[in-house]
């Protein structure tokens, strides 16, 4: 592919990448691969660590705007596979993939993509809160903005807009300069997020967000989810399939069978994976048989 | 009654009192022999460290009382050498610009140092790949214990040639400003060169220890930056430089203390002017050093001129001890933020 394409060469490499055909059936999530309301897609990804072969044949599009929730056991490489999203897998050493991640319709690993670039688009919560202890509240939310050399207007204007959609304002509204550790660890995630929104990502990608944290906070970042999602493409991780089932549009089960790589054994709406699975590991997995 | 309360009284009324005492628990103590012959050892090891600093100070104040007492404060502020006199009563010892010169050089040679250690630094721990930054490691230690005359003699042979064309250039094009006159059409053995040799020399200082603090840059918030868009330079910039600011200013200071104590590679590069101080013109071939004085003029000395250089160790010694001091005090203040 041409290294130096211009805005509209890549409008139109989009637009020819939306029209393909979908692939393997079995593997088609609700919203097909190539509709124009999914940005964010992987086909036919396999991912190793070094020689050893995590992930095979993962086939999964994350319509516009909808909250993808993936479950599976411990260990079967949803951490990995989020990671692979935003092209944060390749800091690893030995991370190696095959396969296409398509953003917009273009592959992200193409060596003309800028992983910086990426990543301002697809943003990343972690499981464990981790916002910079050296600086205070209002400096954390702008922090994304200074690292990827973004332009901005209104720093208050932005610094307010996100926490409040993090729903962390009325908290730390009297408190900006104030340092970021001395938040909860419920409020460190949550300005965790609102730090991710203020760079304006299309898709954030949240890895166990609330693994570390208590029900009360665990409800208000499930409230900030469903906030979010109106204008904004969410995949979480989750160990909990409550969570799963309160936050979620659509579900990805994920599962590694004896030490085989890990495949994605059914993805669906989040109702259909909960109610009525159509493979019987989802069910067993879901009832709490196992995992 | 509890069968709790039962055993209170046995220990006795004192423990019945509503607040009792609490009892705090020491190191544990050496019970076997070889224990004790081992904690033993320690302790006198411990203490011999101690002793020897302790010694070398009675000693150095001791035996440059006389000097310091004939001269009293104008010992550190006056700008006056002359010995080697049969009459003791017409000698001065005055050290104002060698001590000076040694902070200057110091200062110079950290202005210089620094940069280059930071940026080696981060090369080694975020950009380099891991075979490079091991031989890198290697490098950097094998510069770190060539000895300072070897590096003397490279700085006068060798180096002194090449930093006299930048000096010249230097002089050339910005020697308007203040700080780069020079009116002696001599540009070798200034501060400019010395700093420079000495910056050499406290460059594996400053990287080795801000290579580690580097290198312990939480991985959380290192993804946490890359994961927000964050380009390399932002990361470092924003994350790990912050992260990194007490050890690095800690390294520093060591190198400040290596810097002010250096003598020998000083020795060979600089002219040590005694009867006046070369505040800024750092490209003029006239400065000054405690320590290279003390063996510039240790040879010929008369007994009370070995009484002044003993004494302007012992001021020298104090200076180092403190910035070896702050230099400790900054290293374990950010070690404690880090573990925060």
């Amino acid at each position: 592919m041409n290294e130096t394409k211009t805005a509209a060469q890549e409008e139109e490499v989009m637009s020819i990448k939306n029209v393909r055909v979908p692939s393997s059936p079995q593997d088609v999530h609700p919203n097909q691969p190539g509709d124009a309301s999914v940005h964010l897609e992987t086909q036919n990804l396999h991912v190793w660590f070094g020689k050893r072969l995590i992930l095979e044949k993962v086939n999964l599009a994350f319509p516009v705007n909808s909250v993808t929730a993936l479950i599976g056991p411990s260990g079967c490489g949803k951490s990995t596979f989020i990671r692979v999203l935003n092209r944060m897998h390749e800091f690893i050493p030995g991370a190696a993939l095959a396969g296409r991640v398509l953003y917009d319709g273009q592959d992200m690993y193409d060596a003309a993509v800028d992983p910086v670039n990426i990543r301002t688009k697809v943003g990343m919560v972690f499981q464990k809160p981790n916002p910079f202890p050296t600086m205070s509240i209002r400096d954390n939310v702008l922090s994304g903005l200074k690292l990827a050399q973004m332009k901005y207007e209104n720093p208050e204007e932005i610094v307010r807009t996100c926490l409040e959609r993090a729903s962390l304002w009325n908290e730390v509204k009297d408190r900006l300069d104030a340092s970021a550790s001395s938040l909860s660890g419920g409020q460190q995630q949550r300005l965790c997020i609102a730090r991710s929104l203020a760079v304006s990502p299309k898709v954030l990608l949240m890895d166990e967000p609330c693994s570390a944290l208590d029900p009360g906070s665990t409800r208000r970042i499930e409230e900030t989810i469903r906030e979010i999602s109106s204008d904004m493409t969410v995949v979480i991780v989750t160990h909990n399939m409550a969570q799963a089932q309160r936050v979620s549009d659509y579900t990805a089960f994920f599962l590694s069978e004896d030490g085989a790589p890990a495949q994605v054994v059914e993805n669906a709406k989040t109702d259909e994976i909960f109610k009525k699975p159509k493979d019987s590991r989802t069910n067993d997995y879901v009832n709490g048989l196992f995992g | 009654m509890s069968t709790t309360n039962n055993l209170i009284d046995l220990e006795g009324a004192d423990h019945l009192s509503d607040s009792p005492t609490p009892r705090y628990f020491g190191r544990e103590k050496s019970r076997t022999r070889s224990d004790k012959a081992f904690s033993g050892s320690v302790v006198v090891a411990a203490l011999s460290s101690l002793f020897i600093l302790v010694a070398i100070l009675f000693y150095l104040a001791t035996s440059s009382w006389p000097a310091l007492q004939k001269e009293g404060f104008s010992f550190i502020t006056g700008t006056t050498w002359i010995g080697g006199l049969d009459d003791p009563s017409l000698q001065v010892f005055q050290i104002w610009p060698m001590l000076y010169g040694s902070f200057l050089n110091a200062l110079l040679a950290i202005i210089f140092a620094v940069p280059i250690s930071v940026l080696l630094a981060i090369f080694m721990v975020f950009i380099a790949p891991k075979k490079i930054a091991r031989a890198l490691t290697i490098v950097v230690d094998v510069l770190a214990a060539i000895p300072s005359g070897i590096i003397g003699i490279w700085g006068f042979l060798v180096f002194t040639p090449v930093a006299e064309g930048w000096a010249r250039l230097i002089h050339q094009y910005l020697g308007s400003i203040p700080i780069f006159v020079n009116n002696q059409d001599q540009f070798t053995r200034s501060p400019f060169i010395t700093a420079w040799v000495l910056g050499i020399m406290i460059v594996p200082i400053i990287t080795v220890v801000a290579r580690e603090v580097l290198a312990q840059t939480p991985q959380d918030l290192l993804d946490a930056a890359r994961g927000l868009g964050g380009s390399l330079w932002g990361t470092v910039r924003m994350v790990a430089l912050p992260h990194a600011r007490g050890g690095i200013v800690g390294g520093v200071m060591l190198g400040l203390g290596r810097a002010l104590g250096e003598t020998v590679a000083i020795y060979f590069v600089l002219n040590l002017i005694f009867e006046r101080v070369n505040y800024y013109r750092i490209l003029d071939p006239e400065g000054g050093s405690v320590a290279s004085m003390i063996i510039a003029k240790f040879g010929e000395a008369t007994p009370e001129e070995i009484q002044a250089l003993l004494g302007a160790g012992l001021v020298l010694f104090i200076l180092t001890l403190i910035v070896n001091l702050i230099a400790n005090w900054i290293v374990a203040r950010s070690a404690r933020e880090r573990l925060a």
